[in-house]
């Protein structure tokens, strides 16, 4: 059984949870951006957790299927179609061998993601099926689809029951161009003027277009640190600390325009000052969104991250046992 | 004559020309044939190529030099 890429789209990879565990070497967890999205299309599909799928960006690829499958998409709508003839999103669907599956363009969001009964059976490296396209490693030959790729899948279950099984409307997400992201701040936020740290949560920020995957950078204001004599180790940028770790969500300002909240394929550590660190259940929430579209920052403190992170948890579980 | 548009098949950044000195790809009153490059649109620090599906005559062009775009926006009417 395998997929057959006629046409790969921009940039379509193979995902799974990710390779967390590893920062001591210096490499980042990669693994789907939005989680929940990822997450909720192997549980239509009746795949085990962590099961690899595919994560689609902005445009995308058309798949054909050597042998008939059930898939699920979810995540940005980007209406997808079989033979042409438009199939649900969030919901479980049979493919017969020889189907294309293709996609309409983006109309909201950012990435979409498309679970395969069975899983994409690549090598798994480092624990994890995930691409990471910087240094070439995991995923389908550590790159993103070409066309003429094939991809295996693994061995599935008799999964017709599953057909039709959908996410129930209010658990569906929706993409608005304007997004609220809450962070924590921290680490170094101490580096920023007051001042600026209030700018930094008053502006309505843009996605600048070479957002991805490494990192989400954002236009539309200007931010001052105070100015001290650097100490030895730091860079003579008043943006530069000695050298630590970023964490994933993490925010640094270079040169004081232009924050960047690093993602999921970033650099593990380094010499910016780290103002805050979004949350990670709003990191679903940012991979989301796209070039252009407009961004505010939230300070929450730990107690709401911690909330927000266990009412998410409740809300896959009860995806999962709806589905089950 | 039926207007047909050439599309933007993903959000970024639309440029006419492929690169600040030379000239643009297309101007309006301009033959094009299926194939032809229309623009660049840049996202995610690389540029793709806009071509025609259709051939035609360059009727419009919709959008600005170095406006964002949106994926499935129109560029270039044709008829």
């Amino acid at each position: 059984m395998a997929i057959r890429v006629l046409q790969p789209g921009l940039l379509t990879t193979v995902q799974d949870t990710g390779r967390f565990g590893e920062y001591d070497i210096g490499m980042p967890p990669s693994g789907a951006m939005d989680v929940f999205s990822y997450q909720v299309a192997n549980y239509l599909v009746g795949n085990e957790e962590g099961a690899a799928g595919l994560e689609i960006t902005y445009f995308g690829p058309q798949l054909e299927f050597t042998e008939a499958a059930v898939v699920a998409v979810t995540g940005a709508e980007m209406p997808p179609k079989v033979n042409g003839e438009s199939v649900p999103t969030w919901e479980a669907f049979r493919v017969e061998e020889g189907d294309v599956l293709s996609f309409d363009y983006l109309r909201s969001g950012a990435r979409s993601y498309l679970a395969v009964a069975g899983g994409i059976e690549v090598p798994v490296f480092l624990h994890s099926r995930s691409t990471y396209t910087l240094i070439g490693l995991g995923g389908h030959e550590g790159r993103k689809l070409q066309q003429d790729d094939e991809l295996r899948v693994g061995e599935a279950g008799d999964g017709s029951g599953r057909v039709g099984m959908a996410v129930a409307r209010e658990q569906i997400p929706s993409y608005p161009a304007e997004a609220e992201i809450r962070v924590i701040i921290g680490l170094a936020s101490y580096r920023l003027t007051e001042e600026s740290m209030r700018t930094f949560l008053d502006t309505t920020w843009t996605v600048t277009p070479d957002a991805d995957r490494v990192g989400y950078r954002y236009r539309g204001g200007e931010l001052q640190f105070v100015e001290r004599e650097q100490p030895a180790g730091a860079g003579s940028d008043q943006a530069n600390v000695v050298d630590f770790g970023y964490p994933v969500g993490s925010i640094q300002v270079p040169g004081g325009v232009e924050p960047i909240v690093l993602m999921n394929d970033a650099v593990t550590g380094g010499g910016y000052a780290t103002i805050g660190t979004v949350i990670s259940v709003d990191r679903d929430k940012l991979a989301q969104t796209g070039t252009n579209h407009k961004t505010r920052f939230r300070s929450v403190d730990l107690a709401e991250a911690l909330q927000a992170r266990k009412e998410r948890r409740q809300k896959m579980a009860e995806i999962r046992q709806a589905l089950s | 004559m039926a207007e047909k548009t050439i599309k933007s098949p993903m959000p970024g950044t639309f440029y006419r020309r492929p690169d600040p000195e030379s000239d643009t790809y297309v101007s309006e009153g301009d033959e094009v044939s299926p194939g032809d490059t229309v623009g660049l649109i840049e996202v995610m620090k690389s540029f793709h190529e806009v071509k025609a599906e259709e051939g035609g005559t360059i009727s419009r062009i919709l959008v600005e030099d170095e406006d964002p775009v949106g994926a499935g926006q129109d560029l270039v009417e044709l008829e």
